[in-house]
This record gives structure tokens, sequence and C-alpha cells, in this order.
């Protein structure tokens, strides 16, 4: 157990000062967030009463395509000079790789949303009207539930052709759930009308669901020859 | 063998013909639908077939995943085992008959249950290890034409009855999709991928795939119970003569599948069988090469 921790936490860190030098993925999603947001206001102007019933929806479609930018990036890093090959031969648990690749696009995903989240708010003229702080459950349980299947869809693909289309093809029907438990919790709590319990219960069986099906099998994904 | 195919062709053909006339003329006109509700002879079987079809893959798919280790085989026997035994028990029991949604007979969904264990042991019996893949394309193949089917015909009734073509939030229209979804995303990846581990990488996909289809159907069910939705489901029952024509056609549509799954199957076998001869006559084609000249690198991408 304490040789996973301690693989898991190198791994980690690496990736994570990896990206603070190169700052590759957090650039590329934040713009591409951006974007989409602006798209979005430009498409819709809602009245701020329309927009609460609208923004859980598109908060959440603006953050699952700019994971899927971050996540299309997790192994492409491990594939130049056959890290990914070295990693397989050596005695480090699987589950570790694994382990280390969902936090750290966990935690990218998170500083993006931690950042996009104002310009939403100043966008639509957004006013919370239910229990402000369960957006924090649903934006932690969701997040991970995009980013967990995402990194092990992410490693599925690299072994397909034109992989960085296969990501969206695999995670995204997979994803449905999730994707329905975020955007209506979040929905209503903006609007106050219903409790948001439910989903974030849903969220938390999918993650739980689906967290333990990603470590059983990962190691069968790295090493399948 | 092979001498049961034309003569299984022949009886389904039959089946079909007489199925159609059935559905056609000898079931009785539905009162207030009129004519439009006949498309429920075909929409009903189909449907049934593409989950049978979609069960199999999952079964199978499973099955593969835990050939490759004789402890993860073992393993996973007792657990089918366990889930077959625990969940036609916990059918009986109310506290759990209190969670089933309006309309579920508990004796309905316990033969489901049972029906987990012994289709996993029939088919870990029918098939050896290299053929479970095999037969987890071939269901997904077929279980996607037929559920394509369901969902074409699902709306060009609901057009006439509902007055709308799709109803967004209802239970069994948008897990139907979601699966229908989620076997595309299997076969996309099946052809995108030809390397050795796509039979690897498949197996997880549908183990996913079925993880998320009870998932959907409890993100679903809660959100319909929040907003219900105009649309009313059956509830009424079947006249006797409507539900003899639904059994014909089920069952003709039952043979005409497996037909089609048996000959992609034997298809399957066939195409594999000519890709191991071409990569082994250029193996010796390879080897002839190389003495005879420079060796053949081929380049790493």
């Amino acid at each position: 157990m304490n040789a996973l921790w301690a693989v898991t936490l190198a791994t980690l860190v690496k990736d994570i000062r990896l990206e603070w030098r190169s700052k590759d993925a957090l650039n590329s999603m934040l713009f591409f967030s951006l974007l989409v947001v602006v798209i979005f206001v430009f498409s819709f102007d809602p009245l701020a009463e329309e927009s609460r019933h609208i923004v859980g929806g598109l908060v959440w479609v603006a953050f699952l395509f700019a994971a899927v930018v971050a996540l299309n990036q997790t192994w492409a890093r491990e594939l130049r000079n056959q890290v990914l090959d070295a990693y397989r031969v050596s005695p480090a648990p699987a589950n570790a790789l694994f382990l280390a690749k969902a936090l750290g696009n966990f935690i990218f995903v998170s500083v993006l949303e931690a950042l996009m989240t104002p310009l939403f708010v100043i966008f639509y003229n957004l006013r919370v009207l239910g229990p402000a702080w369960q957006l924090i459950p649903i934006a932690v349980l969701g997040t991970w539930a995009l980013v967990v299947n995402g990194t092990f869809f992410a490693a599925m693909s690299l072994r397909t052709r034109s992989r960085e289309i296969m990501l969206p093809l695999l995670l995204f029907p997979i994803s449905i759930p999730a994707v329905l438990g975020m955007v209506a919790g979040t929905t209503a709590i903006l609007t106050g009308e219903d409790s948001a319990h439910f989903y974030i219960v849903l969220l938390l069986t999918y993650d739980v669901v689906f967290t333990t099906a990603c470590l059983t099998l990962f190691g069968m994904i790295l090493h399948a020859e | 063998m092979k001498r049961l195919f034309p003569i299984l062709s022949v009886i389904t053909a039959i089946l079909l013909a007489y199925a159609l006339y059935a559905a056609l003329v000898v079931a009785p006109t539905e009162r207030t639908m009129g004519d439009v509700q006949r498309i429920f002879y075909y929409h009903v079987p189909s449907a049934w077939t593409a989950f049978l079809l979609f069960f199999i893959n999952f079964i199978a798919s499973i099955q593969y995943l835990v050939s490759r280790k004789a402890s993860a085989k073992t393993a996973a026997k007792w657990i089918v085992l366990a889930i077959g035994a625990v969940g036609t028990i916990a059918c009986f029991l109310p506290r759990v008959q209190q969670l089933f949604p309006a309309g579920m007979r508990p004796s309905a969904v316990a033969t489901t249950v049972l029906l987990i264990p012994i289709f996993y042991f029939l088919i870990g019996w029918l098939f050896p290890e290299e053929k479970l893949d095999v037969l987890a394309v071939t269901t997904a193949e077929v279980g996607v034409v037929f559920c394509t089917i369901v969902l074409v015909t699902g709306p060009l009734w609901a057009r006439p009855v509902w007055g709308i073509w799709w109803a967004v939030g209802d239970l069994r229209l948008t897990s139907t999709l979601v699966l229908w979804l989620i076997y595309v995303s299997y076969l996309v990846l099946r052809g995108f991928s030809n390397s050795a581990q796509t039979q690897m990488l498949a197996a997880a996909l549908a183990v996913f795939g079925a993880l998320d289809v009870p998932l959907v159907f409890l993100s679903i069910w809660f959100f319909r119970t929040q907003h219900p939705s105009p649309v009313i489901g059956g509830g009424g029952s079947l006249d006797p003569r409507m539900g003899q024509v639904l059994l014909i056609n089920w069952l003709a549509f039952s043979c005409f599948a497996f037909l089609v799954c048996w000959s992609r199957f034997r298809l399957e076998l066939l195409h594999r069988e000519v890709e191991e001869a071409h990569a082994m006559e250029s193996l010796a084609g390879a080897g002839v090469a190389a003495k005879a000249s420079l060796p053949l690198g081929r380049s790493s991408r």
C-alpha cells in the first residue's frame, strides 16, 4: 500500500512540475473554455431569470469540452521516449500511475473551473437562489466523474488510430448520467426550486462505481498485448 | 451443423411471413390508436432482441476479461453465483419490493436476475476462450441494428399517438438511446483499433457500458418522477390475441436475429483465419527475403 502511494505521489508531483513549467494543458484549456463562454454569450442573450435555467448546462458543457483537451494530453507525454513502455516493465503498481494521472487531471480541471466560474457569473449576472455551498460537492464529484473515466479512456484510445477523436467518442456516452446529474443538480441549486441531494448521491454512486471499475481494469489495459 | 443453416433459414422465412400476416391482419385493431398501433409488433420484439444481444455481449466480454487469469475466473464464477442467489431472494423481500417502480412485478425481476448466472455459465460452456471475442463482436453489431429499428419505429408511432416525436425525459426512450450510443462507440472503437489489444479494450468498454445503463436508468427515473411528462406508459392490459401475435413476432425476430448472428459469427471466424494466414505468409516471406537480401525493417511510425 505504501509503495502505491509513494509511486502515485512521485508521478503526480512530476506531472504537476511539468505542467507548471510548460503550462501546456492549462493554457489550452483556459483559452478553449474562454472561447466557449464567449460563443455561448453571443448565441444566447438571456435575462437573469432564464439564465439560471440554462447556465448549469452551459457551464458543464464548457468544462466537459475543456477537460477533453487536457485529457488528450495526459498520456501523450508518456509516449515520447517510450516512458510508458519503461513503466510497463517496471515493478511499480499500474494503479499508481492511473491514480496519479487521474488526480493530476482533477487538479488541472479544478483550477480551470475555479478560474472560469467567475466569468460565467459576470457574463450571465448570476445570483444563486438555493443553498450555494452544495455547488462545491457537485463540482468536486462531477469533476472526478469526468476525469476518472476520461483518464481511463484516454489510456484506451492510445492504442487506436486518430486517438484525439476517439476520446470524446468513448467518454461522452458513458458520461451521460454524470453530466445529467451535474447539470440538473446545478440548475436545482441556481433556481432554488428543488433539492439537489439526489444528484449529489447519484454523482457519488457514479464516482464509486467507475473508480472501482477503472482501478480493476487499468492493469489489463496497461499491460494488454 | 452446416446443413442446419438452410433449414433454419427456411423456417425463419416462413415464421417472418406469418408474423407479418398476423401483425397486419390477424391482430385486432386497437380502439384509440387505430392501425398505427401495429408497429408495436415490430418495435417490442426488436427491443427484446436488442437487449438480449447486448446482454450476451456483456457476458461474453466479462468471460473474455476473466479468461486471462485462473484466479479471476474462479472469483468471477462465485460472484456471478452470489449475484444470482442474493438477487433472486432479495426480489421477494417486502422491503426491496418497495423500491421497484410501480408496475414492475417481483417475479419478473427475479427471473431477470436469475438469467445472469444461467447465461454466464451457458456462454462459458458453449464458447471456448478464443471465440468469446467473436461472439462479442457479433452480438454488438446485430444488437445495434435491432436497437436502431427500435429507435426508428418508436418516434414513428409516437408522432400520431403522443403528438410528439420524442419525449426527452422519458425513462425507456432515453436509456435505449444511451445504450445505442454506447454500443455505437463500442463499434467505433473496434473499427478504429486493429491492433492485437482491440479485443481487450472492447471488452473493457462493454463492461463500462453495462455499468452505465443502471445509472442512466436511475438518473432519469428520478428526473421523471420530479417532472411528470405528458406521456402515459402502457399500464393497461393486452388483448390475448394481441399477446399471441406479439409472441409470434418475437419468435420470428429471435430466429432471424439468431440466423444473422450465426452467419456473422462464421464470417468473423473466417475473416480471422484469413488474416492469420496472411500474417503467417508475410512472416514466411519476410524470413526468405531477410536471408536473401538486407533485412526489411519496418519503420516504427
